[in-house]
């Protein structure tokens, strides 16, 4: 299915008239049962697409939060192939876009050709590699490309209108634009500048636009939610899973459904919703 | 030498793998630099600092009774450590302050291992009054102690990094992070010839001044040009700065000198080059110490400025050109050469510059007693001090008495 699946996602969106949830989750904290499990129950809950982030030694663009994850999923032992395993677990169950976030190490480990095979025979749809830019995603583009999966790229508050121009075009999937000059990590503001940056994004793409870092809720979710066409909520859910002992599963699968039904309702409200019914 | 490419490749090495969110700030590095470096007026004032401030030149010294205890080679050291602050390290930071200052940035971050570049980023921080914040592992902290509260003199922050091994790589880790959230205010001042575009090659630029002096030197000194140059390599800074000058010169051997920390066969160890595989980290495709999943895997060395699982990328390209050797040499043997060092010509050197020397030492012995060899005593090594007290301490017998 790859960018199909994601296209059609973004296509129900507008029919429906709502702003898309995108959840993203750390694979293997506190393991990889558990976060199937997260996976199943953020969908059933409203979560419009699921990232899935492969855990990395050396995360530069991550918060203290996401860093810790990575670290506790790495100290079990948790491997590539294992979490390639669990998507294609999950996809059994689940039919939202699947998209694996990963920093470019282990895929150019694995290698990018048998990586996005692999992920492609797993029933991901979509990459998103935080430290490969424009310049540097060629290759891995062109092995996407030819196994239908969406390389998704970054653009940031710093990205210039060329560069901004040089992305849209070799974009696919949507384009994830990073609110805030810094790392992934919850903050209670919306960034002043978040419009001005949407406005000029939008002139040069044409694909869907998601939002992410810094959004810890639902309060952060409205305010972002005219902006683009999806949210990423990350680091809070994250957070949510730390600590927690795989015994307790089923009950953190609980506690991140409320929050995540609770995201998507303001996303819901927020297009038609409240002023439709109060018309 | 037209490398690197315009993308900032030597050969297959280098590049610019970082968040979109730096891609403008390398891109403004990389053009504020290409100008810079086309300017004679900025080479003019580097070269006043340089001169004036740090000291240079810095000596190309013959040791006299180093050489007669190795029976073979004459050894020549080419002095860094007698730059002010004590290594080559202030070579790289004037530089880039000079740069940063004319890029209008009002602060300054670094990463830092053994501290020479934390020391020597605060005290051009200090000199032109820029904010100066410094990352540094915690357990580099502890083992570098000395150089923290130097940093803290100079009116730096030095801010403790937690995450991973509380070394080198994650202060770099850290300091990226800073200079992703405030990339419109700072300039991040890598120490080394690692990281994305322009810093391998703006780094070599800046250090091979080194290279240039031992070149008038040993011609004034012995009329040709050395057999051997070796130089420590961790991230690669001394010895690409020693190194460039002579890449075009095919009769002068170059040896990189990697730490092997407690051997290579027990994993503990920070030789990249001998050991590693290429990959990807801290913004550049280059040679990793890594796992089969591409985790970055813990580097082991006595020498906190060594103790980093890659390198800087020129480095990866001249091993696989094989214009350069990279050997490695234990903690232990560094510190036989830290000991030799001292008895024979009263230096201490950097542990760092041990691994060089104990190289050096090594072959020098071999080669017949008209060969040259130049080893770049890169650092000092009074910051060593306390922690090699600590290992020797623990050994019955461990000082030679001779």
């Amino acid at each position: 299915m790859g960018c199909r699946r994601i296209e059609e996602c973004f296509n129900g969106l507008r029919e429906r008239e709502e702003k898309g949830l995108i959840v993203y989750l750390a694979a293997g904290d506190p393991d990889l049962e558990t976060t199937a499990l997260l996976v199943q129950a953020a969908v059933e809950a409203g979560a419009d697409m699921v990232e899935v982030g492969i855990p990395f030694s050396d995360p530069v663009a991550d918060g203290p939060v996401i860093q810790g994850a990575y670290a506790r999923a790495l100290a079990r032992g948790v491997k590539v192939a294992q979490i390639l395993e669990m998507c294609a677990d999950v996809r059994q169950r689940v039919q939202v876009p699947l998209i694996l976030m990963s920093y470019y190490n282990p895929i150019f480990r694995y290698g990018p050709g048998g990586f996005t095979r692999d992920a492609a025979a797993a029933g991901v749809d979509g990459l998103i590699v935080p430290d490969l830019p424009l310049e540097e995603c060629g290759e891995l583009l062109r092995h996407a490309d030819s196994r239908g999966l969406a390389l998704v790229p970054l653009v940031a508050p710093t990205t210039t209108e060329a560069r901004l121009a040089a992305i849209a075009d070799v974009a696919r999937g949507f384009v994830y634009c990073v609110s805030v000059t810094g790392v992934t990590g919850a903050r209670e503001e919306i960034p002043p500048d978040l419009e001005n940056f949407m406005l000029r994004v939008r002139r040069h793409v044409r694909l869907p636009c998601a939002v992410g870092f810094g959004i810890a809720g639902p309060f952060q979710a409205r305010r972002v939610a005219p902006y683009c066409d999806a949210v990423v909520v990350g680091s809070a859910l994250v957070a949510m899973a730390a600590g927690v002992p795989v015994g307790e599963r089923e009950a953190l699968a609980r506690r991140v459904e409320l929050f995540v039904c609770e995201i998507k309702e303001a996303l819901r409200q927020f297009w038609g919703g409240l002023e439709v019914a109060g018309v | 030498m037209s490398l690197p490419d315009e993308r900032g490749y030597f050969g297959p090495f280098g590049g610019r793998f970082v968040p979109e969110t730096l891609m403008p700030a390398l891109e403004e590095l990389a053009a504020a630099y290409q100008e810079a470096r086309q300017d004679p007026s900025f080479w003019k004032e580097l070269d006043y600092y340089l001169v004036h401030y740090a000291g240079r030149p810095t000596p190309l010294y013959f040791a006299r009774r180093l050489t007669a205890q190795c029976g073979g080679a004459r050894i020549y050291l080419k002095r860094e450590d007698l730059n002010h602050t004590g290594a080559h390290k202030i070579n790289n930071t004037l530089g880039q302050i000079l740069l940063a200052r004319r890029m209008g940035k009002k602060r300054v971050i670094a990463e830092t291992g053994a501290g020479q570049h934390g020391v020597a980023t605060a005290t051009a921080a200090a000199l032109f009054a820029l904010e100066c914040v410094i990352y540094m592992g915690e357990e580099d902290m502890a083992r570098q102690a000395l150089n923290v509260f130097r940093m803290s003199l100079l009116g730096a922050r030095v801010v403790p990094v937690r995450a991973g091994s509380r070394t080198l790589k994650d202060a770099m880790n850290e300091a990226m992070r800073d200079w992703v959230t405030n990339v419109r205010t700072t300039h991040y001042l890598v120490g080394s010839t690692a990281g994305p575009h322009p810093y391998p090659v703006m780094v070599r630029d800046f250090q091979r001044v080194i290279g240039e002096e031992v070149r008038r030197q040993i011609l004034e000194l012995e009329g040709r040009l050395p057999d051997v140059i070796v130089a420590c390599v961790g991230g690669g800074s001394n010895a690409m700065g020693i190194f460039y000058p002579f890449l075009g010169d095919e009769g002068v051997r170059l040896v990189g000198v990697e730490a092997a920390g407690e051997g290579l066969e027990t994993g503990r160890h920070a030789a990249t080059l001998n050991c590693g595989r290429p990959g990807i980290l801290h913004g550049a495709k280059t040679y990793v110490l890594q796992d089969e999943d591409g985790q970055i895997q813990l580097a082991h060395s006595i020498s906190a400025g060594l103790d980093y699982p890659g390198v800087g990328p020129e480095h990866s390209y001249l091993k696989e050109t094989g214009r350069v050797t990279y050997t490695a040499v234990t903690d232990r043997e560094a510190l036989e050469a830290f000991l030799l060092l001292a008895r024979t010509e009263g230096i201490i050197p950097a542990l760092e510059s041990a691994h060089a020397l104990a190289q050096a030492v090594r072959l020098a012995g071999e080669m017949p007693r008209d060969a040259i060899v130049v080893v770049n005593l890169s650092g000092r090594g009074d910051k060593d001090v306390q922690s090699v007290a600590a290992v020797l301490g623990g050994e019955k017998n461990g000082l030679p008495t001779h």
